[in-house]
């Protein structure tokens, strides 16, 4: 079958506007995670990964009005004005656009500053997609935390299907009241910066993200990361908790290296979920070794962006990517020592090591589970 | 190549009814209140799982949906599930805001997200299947047709319900359907629409 590959990206998020800006924030080992008042929290505020609307508005003033958008849509919009910059002949009328987003607009529920009819996902989508003149109806993705790299696999699964010559998946939330005061009522969210898989972890950190990827046969480029096939498997357990068995992030994994001849020792480079809650780094650690990935190098990037909920899986393949493109391991930030039951090659600094093939890994609520690979081809 | 699929068994709840294969097999006066049609669906259907009672309306009528259509026979493991709405889980985030400012409820908040659904269908049958929500306008079989051609072809489901599961303002839809190889109904746009759509000629 005719392989698709990850083609141009861009990242928006508090490190950087462009994946470059974002790429170099990584390396300085910066992270988006600030400490901002919140009466919603007894500590007067939280740490969370948010972007001021006076930066995005004097970058969308270039392209737009920003009075006309949301600050979700012009996020989104400035991710797949970039990627359409790198693209200058992309025929828009056989393009897709696939929006992975968990709540969307949200941040405008009671509000009176848009129609109403913002806050359905399609009709953002709408929104989006008529900026740019898109001729096919856009479609969302809309599962929880899998959404931004289960978008990337319908993106491929559609066009290998012939729906849609390329795709850009386009992904992105906010940290809005609604979702802090979510997680907050779990007791899920940490009261400092969050530390994924370390035995201090105290939940997670919220941030806020856009980022777009263009998806596509006939990568032209020398090396280039080809998009090797990705499995989901439900867990059947729980709709919020992690299962204690990890058994749906354990099927689609396992499933899913069987499915493409992979041992485990085969991959290079393995990026987590790693949310930081207490429940959901065990989980992982205990499905990682049931399928024999305990000694492959692991991160978790919530530690630089925070949990940018749909866009989270998105940005994460983007960073795999270059990962795998720049031969380069990145540090799972804020890290200090194991606090999981099972053991873990966690990422401690930034390191060279060539690398051919990495997985992405995503859970989320509903019980909801995502393994991808990604393979690096480098023409003769 | 791909092999063949076809559409078996089909579900709707609609206008207070609820219609299995075209045959109206529960019917309420269309004004009822969605909770107490909910609920009678449910009793004279005679199901017995008190998951139910803790779930939203969405998620009920996914829940019930799927239950009716599983009655005769339960699912097998490779029972992937392709749904998707137009309004996402927008009545349960309305109904979770207006406790976010005094008691955010956990066990609301839950609820507001559309594929939370797919996760009570999965704990129910014990299906630890491939799942996606999307979210479209209107209903739109050819997303569904594609989906799922893809995960025929590549082995990763020997079944798929496909499922349309809208609540907007209390304003119910549903229609589930099962696919595979086999025999039944042409999977394509235009049968996919008839079942929907069912006109009375």
């Amino acid at each position: 079958m005719k392989r698709n590959y990850l083609l141009s990206d861009s990242i928006i998020s508090p490190l950087g506007f462009g994946t470059v800006e974002n790429l170099e924030s990584i390396h300085r080992g910066r992270s988006a995670l600030n400490f901002h008042k919140n009466p919603i929290f007894s500590e007067d505020g939280v740490y969370a990964g948010i972007i001021p609307e006076k930066i995005i508005n004097e970058a969308f003033n270039q392209i737009g009005n920003p009075e006309l958008y949301t600050k979700l849509e012009k996020l989104i919009i400035l991710a797949i004005q970039e990627v359409l910059n790198e693209n200058p002949g992309l025929k828009l009328q056989d393009t897709g656009l696939i929006i992975s987003t968990t709540k969307g607009n949200i941040d405008q529920l009671g509000k009176n500053e848009f129609p109403e009819e913002r806050l359905y996902l399609w009709k953002m989508a709408e929104v989006i997609a008529s900026f740019f003149g898109f001729e096919k109806k856009p479609v969302v993705v809309s599962n929880a935390c899998i959404s931004g790299a289960l978008a990337i696999k319908t993106a491929n699964d559609l066009i290998s299907a012939g729906r849609f010559a390329k795709v850009i998946v386009a992904g992105g939330d906010l940290v809005s009241d609604f979702v802090l005061s979510g997680f907050q009522s779990f007791q899920a969210i940490s009261p400092e910066p969050c530390r994924p898989f370390s035995n201090d972890r105290q939940g997670i950190s919220l941030g806020e993200a856009a980022a777009a990827i263009l998806i596509g046969p006939n990568g032209k480029e020398k090396e280039k990361i080809a998009y090797v096939d990705a499995c989901t498997a439900n867990d059947a357990n729980h709709i919020s908790g992690p299962s204690r068995t990890g058994e749906g992030l354990y099927l689609s994994i396992s499933r899913l290296l069987s499915a493409c001849n992979i041992f485990p020792e085969e991959i290079g480079f393995l990026s987590a979920h790693g949310t930081a809650t207490t429940y959901n780094d065990e989980m992982e650690a205990i499905a990682f070794n049931r399928t024999g990935l305990e000694k492959i190098p692991v991160n978790s990037f919530k530690g630089y962006y925070g949990h940018t909920l749909g866009t989270s899986a998105l940005i994460e393949t983007i960073l795999t990517k270059h990962s795998l493109l720049k031969n380069e391991l990145f540090a799972s930030v804020n890290f200090s020592e194991s606090g999981v039951s099972k053991p873990l090659n966690l990422i401690k600094q930034h390191i060279h090591k060539e690398l051919k093939l990495a997985l992405k890994t995503a859970s989320g609520f509903g019980g909801c589970n995502l393994a991808m690979l990604l393979k690096k081809e480098t023409d003769e | 190549m791909s092999k063949q699929l076809f559409i078996q068994d089909s579900v709707i709840i609609r206008n207070g009814k609820v219609i299995v294969n075209g045959k109206i097999i529960h019917e309420t006066d269309a004004d009822q209140k969605l909770s107490s049609f909910l609920k009678s669906i449910y009793k004279k259907q005679n199901f017995k799982y008190p998951k139910f009672f803790k779930m939203d309306s969405l998620s009920k009528l996914g829940y019930l949906a799927s239950e009716i259509l599983f009655k005769n026979k339960e699912p097998e493991s490779k029972t992937a599930l392709v749904f998707s709405n137009a309004a996402s889980s927008l009545d349960t985030d309305k109904a979770y805001a207006e406790t976010m400012n005094d008691f955010p409820s956990p066990s609301v908040f839950v609820y507001t997200l559309p594929n939370i659904m797919l996760g009570e269908i999965s704990i129910r049958f014990q299906l630890r299947s491939e799942n996606i929500f999307l979210i479209n306008e209107e209903f739109d079989p050819g997303y569904y047709i594609d989906y799922s051609k893809v995960l025929f072809e590549e082995g990763k489901a020997s079944k798929i319900v496909c499922g349309w599961v809208d609540l907007h303002n209390s304003d119910y839809d549903v229609f589930l359907c099962q696919i595979s190889p086999g025999e039944g109904y042409d999977f394509n746009e235009e049968e996919l629409k008839k079942l929907y759509l069912p006109t009375h000629e």
